[in-house]
């Protein structure tokens, strides 16, 4: 029976450090499942990530709707035409620590007939939040690298995880 | 290898422990895949009204239900139906957000299927497809009804929703079938909708 369910890349920051990468990403995947954990950063930061092929896209091609809970009620934002996609929109990753986590899945990556879309899970409960979220990236092109982090500068603190998985439907 | 201590069970080793280091590795009777393909379906040019997964193994824990959906216009609604069951034997749960606040929570039982996403995104010149990642749990203990839980969205750059579902099957029968339907706005699922069934092993 083939394996179904890969990793791909991962990675554990040595040091204090803005962005996370993984390249080289094979088409050979129907989907992409993205877990990642962040204890903390250098100033308060949102999660994004940028997708592309070949080169990350920094174009205005990105969109998301959230949907976010905590002790203080529910509520639902919407972003468009963004040049990241924001993945922790209420969640953020904190200067002062608490966990950031989050679960990625990046549906049919490969084909180039579709805009790519992206639903993700994550939370903080340092901050009481948790949230949902779909995120669109208009663009047709197979998904072969993903850069994780913030584009404002931030860093990431040691010890933040990323790893990649390969989802093979028959 | 002096200091590893070998515990053994039916003459099989089962661990290595070191005598002050605590346990540094135990022995594996050979590595298994655990999530497995089962089936997959793509739709074509000319669309296609249903999607079904017959003849699903019960060799496995858990099944899991990943896909992008197209529809000829936006509003679509995808549903499913188990073994083949249109009764009203459903009953589902949805939060869903769309942007405004406050988010919308529905419920409703007594129905004749569930609703797997309640706003897919229309057709373009390049479709913007929902994502779906549906779970359904313990789906061959015949002792207990049956529980899915399902992620899902579609965002199309302005509108779109994102949904948390809850749905039961009153029913305690192993499912064996899976039917996908399409109503609302349209009938039929659009070229490139794809569907593709896991299995989870316990």
């Amino acid at each position: 029976m083939p394996s179904t369910y890969d990793k791909i890349q991962t990675t554990t920051l040595g040091s204090s450090t803005q962005f996370i990468t993984f390249s080289g990403i094979p088409a050979t995947y129907t989907d992409l499942v993205l877990i990642f954990q962040c204890t903390g950063a250098s100033v308060n930061m949102n999660w994004d990530i940028r997708v592309g092929n070949g080169t990350v896209d920094s174009g205005s091609n990105y969109s998301a709707t959230y949907l976010v809970g905590g002790s203080g009620g529910a509520s639902s934002n919407r972003t468009s035409n963004q040049n990241t996609l924001r993945l922790g929109f209420s969640a953020f990753i904190q200067s002062s620590g608490g966990v950031f986590t989050a679960i990625t899945q990046i549906m049919n990556y490969a084909n180039t007939t579709t805009n790519k879309t992206v639903i993700s899970r994550d939370g903080n409960a340092n901050q009481d939040v948790v949230e949902a979220a779909v995120g669109l990236w208009r663009s047709t092109s197979a998904i072969d690298i993903i850069t994780m982090g913030d584009f404002g500068g931030a860093t990431m603190a040691a010890g933040t995880t990323a790893t990649l998985y390969g989802i093979k439907a028959a | 290898m002096h200091w590893l201590k070998y515990l053994y069970r039916d003459r099989r080793l089962i661990v290595m422990v070191p005598l002050n280091l605590g346990i540094v590795a135990s022995s594996m009777r050979g590595v298994t895949n655990s999530y497995e393909s089962i089936q997959t379906v793509t739709v074509g040019a000319g669309g296609q009204t249903t999607i079904s997964f017959t003849t699903i193994p019960g060799t496995y824990k858990h099944l899991q239900l990943r896909g992008i959906a197209l529809s000829a216009s936006a509003g679509a609604v995808v549903y499913a139906n188990y073994n083949s069951d249109t009764g009203a034997n459903y009953a589902r749960h949805r939060l869903v957000g769309a942007g405004g606040n406050p988010p919308n929570a529905f419920g409703a039982s007594g129905q004749t299927t569930f609703s797997i996403f309640g706003d897919l995104t229309g057709t373009a010149a390049t479709p913007s497809p929902a994502g779906v990642v549906m779970d359904v749990l313990d789906y061959t203990n015949t002792n207990k009804l049956t529980t899915t839980r399902i992620f899902c969205g579609a965002d199309r750059n302005g509108s779109g929703e994102v949904e948390l579902i809850s749905s039961l099957w009153n029913n305690t029968a192993a499912v064996t079938r899976i039917d996908l339907t399409i109503g609302g706005s349209v009938s039929s699922f659009a070229q490139y909708t794809q569907f593709a069934l896991y299995g989870i092993k316990g």
